[in-house]
């Protein structure tokens, strides 16, 4: 009964984005007010709907309905509670009616908090936005039917993929789409613009605070994921380059390039074309990212859905949406008037910069991502594309963009002097040579490029709060009116600093363990003692038992540091007999300066009985274990720095002119479709 | 020249979308090889430094069934592969030999000391030459070859037990038969 109402919510939620993508766009045509007016409650239904059906979805799952064929093949009734909530959005079906729900609740924010947007303007980008639900909507009831019964019933389900049972992966999943599908209202917002034929200042304030939204979300989504993969694979790595991870990393990319131009369309009303084109482009490729991970396009360890007939489908979508919204692209924005005039060295050439550096990369890593599918459509099919290529390619680019970072908010709008810029920056450069000096003295003679990478890393950081201090004049005035210059400081410019210093964190831990992992690979006996960058080892054995669904193996250690007891770390393997699956389960031990971490591999000449795994075997208490030791200096840092990026885009967020005031839209008598030229 | 500026990225698009539709058209993990039914390349690779196996040449190849796998130690499906190949060669007595692909050799050693070693021989392909002659794609891949060193199939993408069994160990069983 449940699943049906689900289900026929489903279908009366497609019914309802039917409805709000022609309606609100003819009155919006025509003037007509009350047909325009339509558009609110309509996207208020639908996310209503939406979230009715995903509730249902949810409660399948909770109570373990194994009548539902979803709930069978991915749940299990002796699974812990969070991860058969979880399990919801771990699978196809149900992670396209998370994309949808929020999908709805975008729509739903907009038509509740945009009061100040002009009438026309919103009616149009929830009605592009109604599109978009079409789209998602359709897939979902025509191919992915989350609801589908089984009849009979089998006694219990196939259980959930154990790798996705985790705390860090439940909720990677819903920041990421918060991320790609905020890209979506962006997006709405950049056709309906391209309907209307004009952006002024005043669209790209409305835009800025959802653009910052969604970038904030997939920051967290894309952190939460390399967190995951680094303590639940076990094999000592943050980033893999993985065609997933690069998915959701091409509309980072793109994102961040939107969030910097949308200022220059806002604040001088110049890269007006250039702001709609990467808007089109950063919702374009979160939709092909979706469409990577669902259709089996390319093979990846983390693709869940391999079904030809669905990709048709979203490749109809991905076609439909984005060239439709690129043959639009090309018909109006010829069209739209260019703005302030600059010259190359201002805050707007290095934002400029800025855009083209990140979209260069972005583009980098998407044909990294793709090569291997061209190579292979044209009949080639002779190159593999690996780390290596993003080593040699990515981080080279990102040099340059790293270095403008600190300088650019130092110059100022329209001309700008790069040598005063400079000037005003000395304090930052100094601290970063002392920081290159003390990396390359103190820690490490033998890498110079790691003392390059933390004295790129001091750059950013020290760049940022000169920045800031150079705006609240420190050490120039009184305190008291330092204190007032701070406290009436725009939230916007807040949030810049933080973000900036927090991207010089994410590089700091980068070029930390990169250059500085310590990696120990050994067979060990209980009582076996040995060294890992200072830490003494001692290997105390490995003990059985079972969890709530799985058996596993616990290895002991006690770490000593100078001679005393550090940490008792135990790392596990579980094997999950259900789904026939082994997870490792590495133990880390973090100081926010360094991690130590363990994992346990197999016992020494195992043999294997049936379909247990090596290191359920049995071995006799003088067993030697394979272990692997990881000594990870600065990695916490990565994460640190995202967590504070994602910061600085929420402070940003609560500036105020993203509420109140929004300025007065230019006349619009001489905007609408001014012939090109 | 302006307007046509602005087409530029529509036309992008349209060549990309060309793209994935004739690559959705194939299964990825069902690439045909050229080199199918065709003997294999002759080739003679060292073997992989530090690691107490004999590099791989094509007269390795003659004599029996053999299956050869393209691993690389930077390649995640590869791992997760690998458990199964080391089962094998400790139940079976099908012989896997091994193509270390794109490697550096002292990653690819510690690799095999941490997962496992279940090839009886290992080339190793820093050059990416013999790769090339083989047509791969990207790692991992799965060549069968049968008595008189003839390709007689190829698996692209990481083997599932499901592969194993019903795919490559009958073709193994069939191919030992027929000669």
């Amino acid at each position: 009964m449940i699943a049906e109402i689900g289900h026929y919510a489903l279908i009366l939620a497609l019914c309802v984005a039917l409805a709000q993508s022609v309606l609100p766009l003819v009155g919006a045509a025509r003037g007509d007010g009350a047909l325009m007016a339509f558009a609110k409650p309509a996207a208020l239904a639908q996310f209503a709907l939406v979230a009715l059906a995903f509730g249902c979805l949810v409660h399948s799952f909770v109570v373990s309905d194994f009548t539902v064929r979803n709930v069978v093949m991915n749940s299990h009734s002796a699974k812990p509670l969070l991860y058969k909530f979880s399990g919801t959005w771990g699978n196809h079906e149900g992670s396209m009616v998370l994309w949808s729900l929020i999908l709805g609740l975008f729509g739903a924010l907009v038509a509740g908090f945009g009061r100040n947007l002009p009438p026309g303007l919103k009616a149009r980008t929830l009605a592009v936005q109604g599109m978009i639900g079409v789209a998602f909507l359709a897939f979902i009831v025509f191919t992915s039917n989350p609801f589908e019964r089984v009849f009979p019933p089998p006694t219990d389900g196939r259980d959930l993929n154990p790798l996705l049972q985790d705390p860090g992966l439940a909720f990677h999943p819903p920041f990421l789409y918060f991320g790609y599908v905020g890209f979506s209202i962006v997006f709405a917002f950049a056709m309906a613009a391209l309907i209307e034929g004009r952006v002024d200042a005043a669209w790209a304030r409305w835009v800025r605070p959802w653009t910052l939204a969604a970038w904030s979300a997939l920051t967290l989504g894309i952190a939460l994921g390399s967190w995951w993969a680094y303590y639940e694979l076990g094999w000592g790595g943050w980033w893999y380059w993985d065609p997933v991870e690069n998915a959701s990393f091409m509309p980072w990319l793109v994102g961040t390039a939107l969030l910097h131009s949308a200022i220059v369309a806002e604040k001088r009303d110049a890269l007006k074309t250039w702001t709609i084109l990467l808007a089109i482009l950063a919702f374009a490729l979160s939709l092909v990212g979706t469409f990577l991970v669902r259709s089996g396009v390319l093979t990846s360890v983390h693709a869940f859905a391999v079904d030809p007939a669905r990709g048709i489908f979203i490749l109809a979508i991905l076609v439909t949406a984005i060239g439709g919204s690129l043959a639009m692209y090309a018909w109006r924005a010829p069209m739209l008037k260019g703005g302030g005039l600059f010259q190359p060295v201002s805050r707007e050439g290095a934002l400029v910069l800025n855009n083209v550096i990140l979209a260069t990369a972005a583009a980098t890593v998407f044909i990294g991502t793709l090569y291997p599918l061209f190579l292979e459509a044209i009949g080639g099919a002779k190159v593999s594309v690996g780390p290596p290529f993003f080593d040699s390619t990515f981080v080279p680019l990102m040099i340059p963009l790293l270095l403008a970072v600190s300088a650019g908010p130092m110059l100022g709008w329209k001309r700008a002097d790069l040598a005063g810029a400079l000037q005003r920056l000395r304090a930052a450069m100094f601290l970063s040579i002392l920081a290159i000096a003390a990396a390359y003295w103190f820690a490490d003679r033998r890498s110079v490029y790691a003392a390059l990478g933390m004295g790129l890393a001091a750059w950013l950081i020290f760049g940022a709060l000169v920045e800031w201090a150079e705006r609240v004049r420190l050490f120039r005035a009184p305190l008291a009116s330092v204190w007032s210059r701070a406290a009436n400081l725009p939230r916007a410019s807040w949030g810049m600093t933080i973000a900036h210093a927090g991207l010089g964190l994410v590089v700091m831990g980068i070029a930390g363990v990169t250059a500085w992992q310590t990696e120990v690979i050994r067979l060990v006996r209980p009582g076996d003692a040995f060294d890992v960058a200072g830490y003494k080892f001692v290997f105390k054995g490995v003990t059985r038992d079972d969890g709530p669904n799985y058996h596993f193996a616990r290895g002991t250690f006690e770490v000593y540091r100078n001679e005393k007891l550090y940490a008792v770390m135990t790392p596990e393997r579980r094997y999950f007999p259900v789904a026939g699956m082994s997870t490792t389960e590495t133990s880390i031990r973090t100081n926010l300066l360094a991690d130590i971490y363990a994992t346990i591999g197999d016992p020494e000449s195992a043999t294997q009985s049936g379909n247990m795994p090596a290191f359920l075997a049995p071995v006799t208490p003088q067993t030697a274990w394979t272990v692997r030791i990881y000594h990870n200096p600065l990695v916490p840092w990565i994460w640190l720095g995202a967590c504070t990026m994602v910061l600085g885009g929420l402070v940003s967020l609560t500036d105020r002119r993203h509420r109140v005031g929004a300025p007065a839209r230019a006349r619009p008598a001489d905007a609408v479709a001014s012939p090109a030229e | 020249m302006k307007r046509l500026l602005f087409l530029l990225p529509l036309a992008l698009f349209a060549v990309l979308a060309g793209y994935f539709y004739v690559g959705l058209q194939r299964d990825p993990a069902e690439i045909p090889s050229v080199l199918i039914d065709k003997p294999v390349p002759a080739f003679e690779l060292p073997p992989v430094a530090g690691v107490a196996k004999p590099g791989l040449s094509s007269a390795t190849l003659k004599g029996d069934v053999a299956l050869v796998n393209v691993f690389a130690s930077w390649c995640p499906p590869c791992r997760v592969e690998h458990p199964l190949l080391v089962r094998l060669s400790r139940e079976s007595d099908v012989p896997i030999y091994g193509l270390n692909y794109k490697d550096k050799a002292e990653d690819a050693k510690r690799w095999l000391g941490e997962l496992g070693n279940p090839y009886r021989a290992i080339g190793w392909d820093f050059e990416n030459r013999v790769a090339i002659d083989f047509g791969v794609y990207g790692a991992p891949e799965t060549f069968v070859v049968d008595r008189k060193g003839t390709i007689r199939y190829r698996h692209v993408g990481a083997i599932t037990p499901d592969v194993l069994e019903r795919t490559l160990l009958p073709l193994v069983q069939k191919l030992r038969a027929e000669s």
